[in-house]
């Protein structure tokens, strides 16, 4: 019988059939693997559990024709409870597995796997805020899939920084020589906090106020829109506002409650 | 490939969630080869559940009427709200006997990867049916998996208000199985909610 066998993170699951999940994994030898778990959404599942996004495993597979079947699955990281259970890690997790999907699509990386596993561990033992964590994540994703930016020397010239223009599609900050017009202008907090998270200098990342950490993320929002080619679903539902409601939420009840519509 | 009609009727049903091309195909000649098998009923009962089946304009389960049976039911106890994702979750908790307050459907789970966040969810219409202060039980009851608990968790932060308990359904151990064959985080979980034996 063809198996084989790998450690491999959960990415994202797929209903099939009555009570079959299909499993997408990133492995750490076989790149991106596409598998059907049988059975698995029975409460009475000997390995369910095991296969839910964010979950590390030691798993062995069967290979099929179109797709590979889990034949086994041992947990070597069950980072699923803690992460589901901080919506802002959630959410941070969902965007850091799809950028992981989105990013392995073609090519298989065991660096890949071991940035993505690092991450969800760290997001599971709350090491860092979880919106530093998914930006961290996505830099160095992209780094390693060939598009590090440049936040210090200037992406174009080498000419030596600091410089401020920065633009997504020239690879990061550059010179104000070729700079074309309307470039988004970011300061120096910004660009230090950029550099310590495409580094992992969290000392430095985690002393930065809350302003800059916006201005930040929306830099890495770009930057891995322009890579990707297109938005990442989950980004936009990212939690970094801590223990608040979104506001349209109770923004839309205290508005049906103002008007006495039906419920 | 089958001829015209045939080939329609295959495509048509496989198009239907669990239902792929060889099952299209067998169910396609279950009704082509079974004389018995009465084509028009069925015909008739999928037109009038489009056009009749609508959602409970208070839970937002499934209902002829413009609120469902359990909503209108007066023994009903309407301080105790059960939060499920999916209709089909009402029925099952209803073949326990065991609930008799009412019920709040959200139309799915909170799964930012297929692009469904709070506001896509009948949340904001849960929080006006507890603006008035008369339900003081909410039992969350969403799927045990990871959108299930992710939205359990969103909930319970939101809900947080004086004079309301939100509770969530235990997990654990299933009735009549193996304990050697359960798995780490199911038995973990068992092991939280363990109580105390009188």
């Amino acid at each position: 019988m063809p198996t084989y066998r790998d450690d491999a993170v959960v990415l994202r699951t797929h209903k099939l059939g009555e009570a079959d999940r299909i499993v997408i994994l990133l492995s750490r030898q076989h790149g991106k693997i596409r598998a059907v778990a049988k059975g698995v959404r029975r409460t009475g599942s000997r390995f369910g559990s095991r296969l839910e996004p964010f979950m590390a495993v030691d798993a062995q597979f069967y290979i099929g024709r179109s797709l590979d079947i889990v034949q086994q699955a041992e947990s070597i990281g069950a980072y699923g409870a803690e992460i589901a259970g901080d919506y802002p890690r959630y959410t941070a997790a969902t965007a850091m597995v799809e950028a992981a999907d989105r990013l392995t699509e073609h090519e298989a990386g065991t660096q890949h796997y071991l940035l993505l596993l690092g991450a969800l561990r760290s997001l599971a033992r709350a090491e860092h805020p979880s919106g530093l964590t998914l930006d961290s994540y996505l830099l160095r994703a992209l780094s390693i899939a060939g598009w590090s930016p440049s936040f210090g020397d200037c992406a174009v010239t080498g000419a030596p920084g600091p410089h401020s223009a920065f633009v997504p599609q020239l690879g990061g900050v550059v010179a104000d020589a070729v700079a074309p017009p309307g470039a988004v202008r970011l300061d120096a907090a910004a660009l230090d906090l950029l550099g310590a998270l495409l580094s992992g200098d969290w000392v430095a990342a985690e002393a930065s106020d809350a302003g800059t950490r916006d201005r930040a993320s929306g830099v890495v929002a770009a930057y891995t829109q322009f890579h990707l080619e297109r938005a990442l679903r989950s980004l936009p539902h990212v939690d970094r506002s801590g223990p608040v409601p979104p506001p349209s939420l109770v923004r839309a009840a205290e508005e049906a409650l103002a008007e006495g519509s039906p419920v | 490939m089958y001829e015209g009609i045939v080939q329609d009727l295959i495509d048509e049903l496989g198009r239907l969630p669990g239902i792929g091309p060889k099952s299209a195909q067998r169910i396609a000649f279950h009704i082509l080869q079974t004389e018995s098998f009465d084509t028009t009923r069925l015909a008739r009962i999928l037109t009038e559940v489009r056009e009749k089946v609508r959602f409970c304009r208070i839970c937002g389960n499934v209902s002829e009427e413009e609120t469902c049976a359990i909503c209108r039911d007066p023994r009903r106890d309407t301080s105790l709200i059960c939060i499920v994702e999916e209709a089909k979750d009402v029925v099952a908790i209803e073949r326990t006997r065991e609930f008799r307050g009412v019920y709040h459907v959200l139309g799915g789970a909170i799964s930012p990867i297929d692009g469904i966040g709070p506001d896509q969810l009948r949340i904001a219409q849960l929080l006006q049916r507890l603006a008035d202060g008369s339900v003081t039980e909410v039992i969350i009851a969403t799927d045990p998996n990871l959108e299930g608990e992710a939205t359990a968790t969103y909930l319970s932060r939101l809900l947080q208000q004086p004079g309301l308990r939100v509770t969530r359904l235990a997990s654990g151990l299933p009735v009549g199985g193996d304990l050697e064959y359960a798995d780490e985080v199911t038995l973990g979980r068992a092991f939280e909610g363990r109580r105390l034996v009188d």
